[in-house]
């Protein structure tokens, strides 16, 4: 019998073309490598330059996502470039897609999206792969049971040339997270919650594993919120182990095998689990049922505070943050004013998501102060939450519904933070500037950034989760007043 | 690659935590399809107000430290997201090397690739490092040691084949090129399981 292991090891052991050692780093098979096109004009280039090909373009798969606008093309179908090296930069994706023959889910086809969003709804991302991209989130697909991590645009080039990477081994984590997560608190305000307790750099040098009764609990989308920000506790990548729900999920996507081929590899998928006893270098607990809705307050994803606590006090470590931000140390999160609220990205941009947005906003005004814009992840979520009819509760309650994206996320498409103003955005990173030069981010959940955008400052939305028709429920004026 | 050995220069110093590779360089300045002319960018939003103007009192734009190739940060350096820009940009500013007490996984691998060399120095000596811009440093890789101007020396730690690397200006691709059997190798037997 081999000794027990984790499933990151199982991964790693699978991959392994050979093994690392003091004089080089191991050699890793990639799986599947996704493209989008910031980061991989300069690995086409460098490919053309030295003559070489895709070594396996049916591995590679890309798509239109970071700098593309999300207003509708005009009547000629011209769309609305914030630069003209934004559209350059979408042409040089597609000539190269062309030229090496990588499938490019381009505008009109309906597969488009972000990245980390399609990879798992077409079923591309499936359970004991390595998946590689040029963004760090990429520790998204973790969620399945895959070995999934961001790689700069060199890499890029070497996973294109040889399906492989150098790499040195990461170490393992373990969180556990026990219990089980209150009502009106989402897999957003437990990833908050675990970034906080464990640092923005608490993850450094290794791959954590998500793993304990409120993980088993989380649905796929969920899984895939808190894989998605391992990155923003520093860790090269996050992982949840195989089971009922990671297959039944899978199930009848689209890329994935049909029928009883279905069924014989999901025997095999269920192997894609960390073994009893399994040892990881470090181990952290946390406990569910302490979570509250949780918010950024400061500058980076570790600085964060329960909707109904208060701000910490002005300290050295603090005060640069409080300031950027314009927040007094010691007062209240809720009742800031927000002056816009962004509802998208690869962390909160799927179908559920914008489910726990709409139960908020449902028979809801968006307060006149703010500017509330809806994105949904990919070009299939828009179409299923279009056929539920959430498209219409997004634009009766004052909120703009607009095509797929990164969008404010990143803020390279035109979507902008103007400087100065509060943004409460569903999305993963608050640095400075991120959402546009001078801009505030305070990283909430869907339902807290619903929430916010109804009463015009931060807010618990708890209160607001119930249907606003029954008694006990805030309306829309009695939360301004 | 040019190959990266010794290296003589002043500190310019930045002393904060967690500076991330969104302040390194914004990301609207990301719709480039080449890895050139980025230098301009690097810290841009610290670097120029909001006319475009560049800010006297920001560190890199003193004349004094338009010479250094060496800069010093505060702990968890280029932090966030993947963009191999950031190193590209520092590059492109003239920065050869960088110290901290903790840099990120991500940028210290896609800075290596391109001949920056991140060093990691316990908190100790980075933050007297940080209390001394304009100290010129001395770096030799080949004995992984950064030698103060009195001849004092500490030890930096660096993965054996990244040295290999910086000293003979490797190319990463042209090694994994070469590796192209052992790959083919691996391939074919992955598929003869499958099939089985
Ligand atoms: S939504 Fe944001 S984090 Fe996700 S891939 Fe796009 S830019 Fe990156």
């Amino acid at each position: 019998m081999s000794a027990a292991r984790t499933l990151f090891e199982k991964l790693w052991d699978a991959h392994q073309v050979r093994a690392d050692s003091e004089r080089a780093p191991a050699l890793l098979y990639i799986d599947l490598h996704l493209v989008h096109e910031v980061t991989s004009p300069q690995a086409f280039a460098e490919l053309a330059a030295r003559g070489l090909k895709v070594r396996r373009p049916e591995r590679h798969k890309a798509t239109l996502d970071h700098s593309t606008p999300t207003t509708p093309p005009g009547p000629g179908g011209e769309r609305a470039w914030t630069t003209p090296q934004a559209k350059a930069q979408v042409d040089a994706l597609r000539a190269n897609c062309a030229a090496q023959g990588i499938e490019l889910f381009d505008w009109g086809g309906g597969r488009r999206g972000i990245v980390h969003v399609v990879g798992p709804e077409l079923g591309l991302t499936q359970p004991g792969m390595t998946i590689v991209c040029g963004d760090s989130h990429t520790a998204t697909h973790g969620a399945f049971g895959a070995l999934a991590f961001g790689i700069g645009s060199s890499e890029v080039g070497h996973v294109m040339a040889t399906q492989c990477l150098l790499q040195r081994k990461p170490k393992t984590m373990a969180i556990t997270v026990e219990g089980r997560l209150p009502a009106g608190c989402s897999a957003k305000d437990l990833i908050l919650h675990i970034i906080g307790r464990i640092g923005v750099a608490g993850g450094t040098g290794h791959v954590i594993e998500y793993r304990g009764e409120a993980i088993e609990a989380l649905s796929m989308e969920e899984r895939m919120t808190v894989c998605n920000m391992s990155i923003e506790a520093g860790a090269r990548a996050g992982l949840v182990g195989v089971d009922e729900t990671t297959v039944e999920w899978l199930r009848g996507r689209e890329r994935v095998p049909q029928g009883e081929a279905f069924d014989a590899a999901a025997r095999i998928w269920h192997q894609w689990r960390s073994d009893e006893g399994a040892r990881f270098d470090a181990e952290v607990r946390i406990d569910a049922t302490e979570v509250r809705p949780t918010l950024t307050w400061g500058t980076h994803p570790g600085q964060v505070v329960a909707v109904d606590a208060a701000l910490p006090a002005a300290a050295p470590e603090t005060v640069g943050a409080l300031s950027y931000m314009g927040f007094e140390g010691g007062a209240a999160i809720a009742g800031q004013p927000v002056d816009v609220v962004f509802v998208g990205s690869c962390t909160n941009g799927r179908l559920s998501d914008l489910r726990e947005m709409a139960s908020v906003l449902r028979g809801r005004r968006v307060h006149p102060r703010v500017r509330m814009l809806v994105v949904p992840g990919s070009d299939a979520v828009k179409r299923d939450a279009e056929a539920e009819g959430i498209d219409r509760i997004v634009r009766e309650s004052g909120a703009e519904w607009r095509e797929p994206g990164c969008s404010m996320c990143i803020a390279m498409n035109g979507d902008t933070v103007k400087p100065g103003q509060l943004a409460v955005s569903t999305s993963n990173r608050n640095f400075e500037g991120r959402q546009g030069k001078g801009a505030r981010t305070v990283l909430a959940s869907p339902a807290s950034a619903a929430a916010a955008a109804v009463a015009g400052c931060i807010a618990d939305p708890r209160p607001y989760l119930t249907d606003p028709a029954s008694a006990g429920a805030v309306s829309s004026e009695e939360a301004f007043a | 690659m040019t190959p990266f050995r010794t290296l003589e220069s002043s500190i310019a110093c930045l002393p904060r935590v967690n500076i991330d590779t969104d302040q390194i360089i914004p990301a609207r300045f990301l719709t480039t399809t080449t890895r050139e002319g980025l230098g301009h960018h690097a810290f841009h939003d610290w670097r120029y107000d909001e006319q475009g103007a560049t800010r006297a009192d920001f560190v890199l734009n003193r004349p004094e430290h338009r010479e250094a190739r060496i800069l010093v940060a505060g702990r968890n350096f280029g932090c966030g997201s993947s963009r191999e820009h950031a190193p590209w940009a520092l590059l492109d500013a003239g920065v050869r090397v960088v110290i901290s007490s903790e840099i990120a996984d991500i940028f210290r691998n896609n800075a290596l690739k391109n001949g920056l060399l991140p060093i990691v120095l316990p908190d100790a000596v980075v933050d007297t490092l940080l209390a001394q811009p304009g100290l010129r440093l001395q770096v030799d890789v080949a004995k992984r040691r950064v030698y103060w101007p009195d001849g004092e020396h500490v030890t930096f730690p660096l993965d054996a084949f990244a040295q290999t690397c910086l000293l003979e200006g490797v190319d990463e691709l042209g090694y994994l090129l070469a590796q192209d059997a052992d790959i083919t190798a691996f391939e074919t037997a992955r598929e003869a399981r499958h099939a089985a």
